[in-house]
Formats: C-alpha cells, structure tokens, sequence
C-alpha cells in the first residue's frame, strides 16, 4: 500500500498497486448497486419460499404456495376442457348430418376442426389443406372417395388404404405394365388417350389406338368418359386436377406401376366428437356437397324432425 | 541433445499410433481424424529436429531465452489466429443464416444447416474466442506479472494443439462426427486432446503467475485463472462418455435422460459464463484501463462482483430447461441464481465503464476505446436480459424462439466480438513494433458497421421471436389454436432476411479489420489525418529483473 495517490480527474484514492501502470481507484460499491444486488437476493429467498425449491433426501420442499408445473398443466387443461365442455356435448350427441341444421354449432366445429388439423392434417395435406404431389388438395370440389359430411366422416374414422381396418377405403389399381397386362406400345397409346380427356392432347393416331384399350381396360374403375368412380376412389381423369401430376410421363408411370395413397385411420386416434370437427372443416374448405340421403331413410328421418319441431 | 531426442520420440509414437488407428480405423470419420493427428504429428517431428541449435547442443549450452524480453511468440501466433477463425465463423455464420432464410441453399449433405451450425458455433466460440484467451491471456500475464512465460515449450504446445483441436473438431463437423451435446459435439478422442492442451494451458499460466515479479495479482488474472479452471471442469464431466471402439469415432454419454440434459446445460450454461465472460472480462480489465490510460474505478467492485459472479454463475444452468422434465425444484434454483446474478454481471460493466471517468473525450476521438466501450455497453444490456429471461413467466414466452438467438448474438458480436476487436487493435502494433496501426480510420468504419450489424441482427431476432411466442400461443375466440408451427416460420421470414443483412454488415466490418491488421503487420501506415491513440513506452514494456533499489 506504498504508492498511494489521489486520482486528480476523479478525487479518488487509488488502492497503491501498480500493474504495467494500471492502477485501481478505491471507489467504494455503488450504493444503488449493492442496494439492487440485496433487492434480488431477497426476491429469491421469498420465491425458494413460494415455490418448490430445496431438494431433501426424500424429495424438495414444496413450496408456500403449493404450485407445481404439472399441477399448473393440469389446471389450464382442466379450464379449456370446462369452456369447450358444453359445445363437445353437444357435438357428441348430434350426428354428423344434422350439423348443417344447427349453424353455431356448426362454426364452433369448424373452429375446433382448424385446430386439430394444423396439428394432424397438415404434414400431409399442407398448411392451407391444398395438398401436394400424391395428397389431394381439400380446397376444390374434385372428390376422391365423396365430399358430404357422411362420407369425409367415414373416410376420417377408417382411413385408405389403412392395413387392418375392414371398413378402410380400398381399391387398388392393377400394375398395367409391371404385370404384363399391356405392352409399353399400349401404355403409350392409353396415356394419350387419358390426356385427351382433360384436352391436354390433341386426338392422334395413338390416341385412338387407346380409346379402345380404354374402354376394355380402365372404363371399369374410371367411367367410358373417364370422369371417375366414388365408389372405387377412381380418379376424374377428365379434369385438370390431378393427384400424381398430369404429365405425360407421370400419367405412363401411373399406368405402368401405380402409386397408392395411403390415409391413416383416424377413429383409432382422435375421439369421435374431434373427428366431427375435422369433418365440418374439411367440408368447410370450399369444395363441401350436400349431403343426399337415401331415398327412403330420408323420408322418416324429415318425418321425425318435423315431429320434433312440432313438439317444441 | 536429450530433449530434442525425447520431444521427436514422443511425436514419433503419436505419428505411429495415428497410422494404426488409421489402419484399423471403425468408421471413415474416424481415419480422416486419425490421418490429420498424423500430418500433425509429422509436422512435429520435423520441426523438432529441424529446429534444434545443434551447434549449441555441441557446445553444450542450453539455449538461453532472452529474459529482458517478454515471450511474444505465441501472443502473435495467436493474434493471427484469432483474426484467421474469426473470419471463418462469421462467414459460416451468414452463410447458414441466408440457409435460414432459403433452404435451397442446403448443400446435401457436408454443408447442410445441421452441420454447418456446430462448425459456426464452435468457429466463434472455442477458435476465435478461445484463441483471444489464450492470446491476450499470455500477454496479460506476463505483464502483470512482469516476468516471462513459464514453460515455453509449453505454451508452444498449447497454442498449436488447440488449433489442432480446432480442425479436428472443425473437419468432424463436416464428415458428419458429432456427440449431438451443443457446444460440447466433438467425440471422445477430441475431448481427450483437448484436455491435455488445457491441462498444460493451465500449468503455463499458474507457473507464469508464480513466477510473478509483482507482490498482487492483478485482477485480469483472477479472471483469466477462474475461466481456465471452471473450464478444465465443465469439459471433463460433460464428455464423461464410453467409446464404442478405440478405433471408431462414436461415444455414449455415462449421464442420461434428464441428468444428462442437466449436465449438458450445467456446462452450457457455464461455457457462456466462464469462458464467454469471465474471461473476456479479464480481456476488458487489461485492455480498457491501457487503452483509456486512466485507473480502474473500483478495485473493492472488482473484488465482490468476482466472488459473486464465480459463485453464483456454476448454478444458473437449469434455467434452460424451464418446463421441462426438469424437476420443479432446480428450475425454481436455476431461475433465483440467474435473477441474482444480475448485479454481478453488472459489477463488470460498472467498472468497465466508469473507468472512463476523467477521459470519457476518448469515447469521441479515439475509435478503439469506443469499441471497447460498446463492447461493454453490450455487455450490460446481454447480461439484463440472461436474468430476465430465465424468470419463468418470462421464458414461457421467449423459450424456443429466436428471442434467445438475438439475446446470444447481442452478448457474442457486442461483448466478445467488439472487445476482442478492440484488444486485437490494440496488439498488433505493439506485438509487431510498428508506430501505430495502418488506419484508425479504418478501425472507425469496422466500428460502425459492426454496431449497425448489431443493430440489425439483435432487433430484428426480438421482434421475430416475440411473434413466434405469441403465435405458438395464440388462441381463437372458441378455445383452440390459431396457428401452425410453419405459419410462424412463415411470418418471421423477413426477419430472417434482415438478420442476414445484419451479419454482413459484421462480417464486413471484420474484412476491414482484416485489411487493417494484415496492412499493420507489413509495417505499413495509412496517409490519413490522425485521429487518436493511447501512448506506448517500448522502454517499459519488459520484466523486472531484479528488484528496484
């Protein structure tokens, strides 16, 4: 402590040591400093109070407060299911068909639908359900396997395709080239044809060589016109909405060895009652149809519902 | 005679055992490593030998260093060194965060994001940072300490096995070898090199401290010493791991599950506290007092924010991993440890700053002051916002989004980048004796771009991880989520462009730095009008031989 001078600049004492001429100022703590560094020691001695804090041999102190973050959890789970309780109730209660009739119910659904989509649908279907190469795009009206609510419900519940699910949409296309069925000189010529359908072709020679492979071949499944089949999840080939793209090479590579979309089946997942809202939303999308009853159902069903009404 | 025959044969047997385990290699990775310690190796081998004053051997005369002369070698090595990496990770930095923001820019699969992040990571911390440590540290030292180097054999070792360290670790990323622990990836026999090169850095630095000329130890010490150690120890319980294979590239963690997690996060947490401020607060406390040539203000503040800084950091690591399986009683610990260290943390900016007091004019007419300056100005503000974001509410909000990238980059490009920027201008005249720097000017435009960079980078970070927390918890009017996880990718992908812009700005910034130190070390001076620059006495700048009369 020999050296020790007053700083002129600060007025201050300097401690005395010197390193390669630094030497310090013995400038005591700030006071707001050390006021503030207390503040905080405080503030954590009444949080390790309030909260679970200390660990013991046989577990931590649980805190004054009684807070957990699994408790915390439960409890903000517990009010979400509270406020959503009475719209699920009645979504459980009410069949999918029926949901048209109930407008606020309706957009709740949708509502709840969006939600479990972005968290299900999305890796496959895309963020804006307008799908991608091999996953169809929700938003138009081309349906593979029926676009009213009953039938998007079922194809939620069982899925395509889906091994083990005897209700699951099937179908299966035969590997035309693969099996040998046709030459690739008729692969060929049916692609053509295929193409005229939705006009990307012109008529040609080859296409009229396919026309007729057409009809002995594909008509069952895709129609004479080739605007599809519902039941067998046939694709339109006569629009310009394709799933596998409507290139002349990726239609020959259908043709050849087809691909096959598979959905899972979402009844072994997610409860009925979100099912429901997947289905309002889906339907929601833009390209939804009415739902035709049958014929005779129907007429009891309105009979019922008008009985119903009159009671009220 | 006998040492030059003792060091080759030792790097003989390294040679010789990397060429097996090249032969007998598990995995290709593994062979490309072990060729590389080879050519390493051979390079020693040849220097040995080459190198050796046989004339003196014949004399028999041990080569005598100049003991009237500090031991600069590695400091100058060091100083290149840390300019060299720095350039690369900054480059890989806006490399990868322009794959960010276009994908395609995804080079499958050696420059792929997932590779090419570790190798920016560990570029800025461990090769330009460490290289920074260990550069000024031996400066600082030997300074303070007014006596040479101790073992500078050594301390020889220690720079180029660190860079070995470096491109082994720097090369695994790339082939595809990592441990998958963040800042801690390379494998078992990189952890095992690296251990050594500390254990020795450790030995040259106390050695040199012992060997002092100087009653006290100056407080940068204290700094540099608590970053060696806390290192030493952080290093070698995290990569606490079982080798599949002597001769293969893979390891298994000994902690798992949630141990694990707290281990990688106990020593993640400490890599920024250790060795991103404690010893780069040893850096500001050599540097800013020569550069403002004024006192350090308070020498009790340093003492207590030391102690409290050192005991309080080593428990702040939990709050990584606020909501999680952690147990509840170490997140509430890791948060009221992080919330205390506020103060501490601040001690350093306090002294840092009011060191200035009676030449705060040098903040107007000297730009490397003003680099450190910011330097420590970013330093305070990083080190509100750690304490800040691990309080829970807090970190519910920020946790997971690049909240947390911005807070880094504002604690790694303002407070480690600028001060080392700052002690890097302040070296190279003095290590090279050239009268000044090519340009301060230059050192002016470096500073501007950096800070603007900044700037760019740390606000355009918040506002994007403030929208990706409030969308990820967003709810509709009916009690669901409203958005996607890509539609909040989606929304921050201007941000993502402007962080882009921002890390150009620094890395050009530190291409002039580049011009600047390279133009210096050829001993050239920029024409240009002067603006200012901290006196230096080569008369003083030796050790005490014997003490004063």
């Amino acid at each position: 402590m020999a050296n020790k001078r007053v700083d002129e600049a600060t007025n201050t004492e300097t401690v005395g040591h010197e390193w390669d001429g630094i030497e310090e100022l013995n400038t005591p703590l700030p006071r707001w400093w050390l006021w503030t560094f207390y503040a905080s020691i405080v503030f954590s001695i009444g949080y390790v109070i309030a909260y679970p804090a200390l660990p013991g041999i046989h577990g931590a102190t649980q805190g004054v407060l009684g807070w957990s973050s699994r408790g915390q959890l439960d409890k903000d789970l517990k009010a979400q299911q509270e406020e959503r309780s009475k719209i699920v109730a009645d979504l459980a209660i009410t069949p999918i068909e029926k949901l048209p009739g109930k407008p606020a119910l309706m957009n709740a659904a949708k509502a709840g639908g969006a939600a479990a989509f972005k968290v299900n649908c999305v890796q496959c279907h895309g963020a804006g359900a307008a799908g991608s190469d091999g996953y169809p795009n929700l938003n138009d009206d081309d349906w593979l396997w029926g676009g009213d609510l009953k039938a998007i419900q079922q194809t939620l519940i069982h899925g395509i395709r889906q091994p083990g699910d005897d209700q699951t949409r099937m179908s299966q296309m035969p590997a035309f080239g693969r099996d040998g069925l046709l030459t690739p000189a008729q692969i060929q010529d049916v692609t053509s044809y295929v193409l005229t359908l939705s006009g990307k072709e012109q008529k040609s020679a080859a296409s009229q060589r396919g026309a007729a492979i057409f009809e002995a071949n594909c008509a069952v499944c895709h129609g004479p016109d080739g605007k599809g089949d519902r039941q067998f999840g046939a694709p339109n080939l006569a629009d310009a909405i394709w799933l596998y793209a409507g290139n002349r090479e990726a239609v020959a590579a259908q043709i050849n060895n087809p691909r096959h979309g598979v959905m899972p089946a979402w009844g072994n997942r997610l409860d009925p009652v979100t099912i429901k809202m997947l289905t309002a939303y889906v339907h929601s999308l833009g390209g939804g149809e009415d739902f035709a009853e049958p014929a005779g159902a129907a007429q009891t069903e309105t009979q019922s519902e008008a009985e119903a009404t009159a009671a009220e | 005679m006998v040492t030059v025959l003792a060091r080759a044969g030792i790097w003989l047997a390294v040679l010789f055992l990397a060429v097996i385990g090249v032969a007998l290699a598990a995995d290709g990775g593994f062979a490309i490593h072990m060729g590389i310690v080879a050519f390493a190796a051979l390079i020693a081998v040849w220097f040995t030998v080459s190198g050796a004053d046989y004339s003196a051997i014949a004399r028999g005369i041990l080569r005598m260093p100049d003991e009237s002369r500090y031991d600069d070698d590695p400091v100058r090595w060091g100083v290149i060194a840390t300019v060299f990496w720095g350039m690369a990770g900054f480059a890989a930095g806006v490399f990868i965060a322009l794959q960010l923001t276009w994908p395609e820019l995804n080079l499958e699969p050696y420059l792929n994001f997932s590779r090419l992040r570790p190798l920016h990571t560990s570029a800025v911390i461990f090769a330009f940072g460490g290289n920074a440590l260990i550069a000024t540290s031996f400066y600082v030292v030997q300074r303070t300490c007014r006596a040479r180097l101790a073992f500078p054999g050594m301390a020889r070792f220690v720079f180029w096995g660190y860079q070995l360290f470096i491109v082994l670790a720097a090369t695994g990323y790339l082939l595809g070898i990592t441990q998958s622990k963040e800042y801690a990836e390379p494998e078992w026999y990189v952890d095992w090199w690296l251990t050594l090169v500390w254990v020795c850095y450790l030995v040259v630095f106390v050695g040199t401290i012992v060997k002092r000329s100087e009653p006290h130890i100056y407080v940068a010490n204290w700094f540099y010493l608590a970053f060696i150690l806390t290192i030493a120890m952080l290093h070698v319980v995290n990569n606490l791991d079982v080798p599949v294979s002597f001769v293969g590239s893979k390891s298994y963690p000994l902690f798992g599950g949630v141990q694990g997690a707290l281990v990688q996060w106990w020593y993640g947490h400490n890599a920024v506290g250790f060795f991103l401020t404690a010893g780069f607060l040893a850096m500001m406390y050599y540097f800013v007092p020569k550069q403002a040539e004024r006192p350090i203000y308070s020498y009790r503040l340093s003492i207590i924010h030391f102690w409290s800084l050192i005991f309080l950091y080593i428990w702040a690591g939990p709050h990584h991993l606020h909501y999680t399986a952690l147990p509840d009683w170490a997140q509430t610990l890791g948060m009221v440890f992080s919330v205390m260290l506020w103060m501490p943390s601040w001690g350093g900016m306090i002294n840092g700053l009011m060191t200035l007091n009676g030449a705060w004019d040098k903040v107007r007419t000297d730009p490397i002051i003003r680099m450190m300056i910011m330097a420590v100005a970013f330093y305070g503000m990083s080190t509100f916002e750690g304490p800040m974001m691990s309080i829970k509410s807090v970190n519910s909000l920020s946790h997971y989004t690049n909240w947390t990238i911005g807070h880094v980059h504002s604690g790694a490009l303002g407070w480690n980048g600028m001060i080392t920027f700052g002690a890097v201008y302040y070296l190279v005249p003095r290590l090279w004796g050239r009268e000044r720097l090519y340009s301060l000017r230059m050192v002016n435009w470096h500073f501007w771009l950096a800070t603007i960079g900044i700037v760019f980078y740390a606000a355009s970070m918040w506002v994007a991880g403030i929208t990706q927390g409030l969308m990820w918890r967003e709810y509709g009017p009916d009690g669901y989520l409203v958005n996607t996880f890509a539609d909040a990718v989606a929304a921050i992908h201007p941000m993502y462009m402007l962080r882009a812009f921002g890390g150009l700005l620094y890395l050009s910034g530190a291409v002039i730095m580049v011009v600047n130190v390279w133009a210096t070390i050829l001993g050239k001076l920029r024409e240009e009008a002067p603006m200012h620059d901290a006196a230096y006495d080569p008369e003083a700048d030796r050790p005490i031989l014997a003490p004063a009369e």
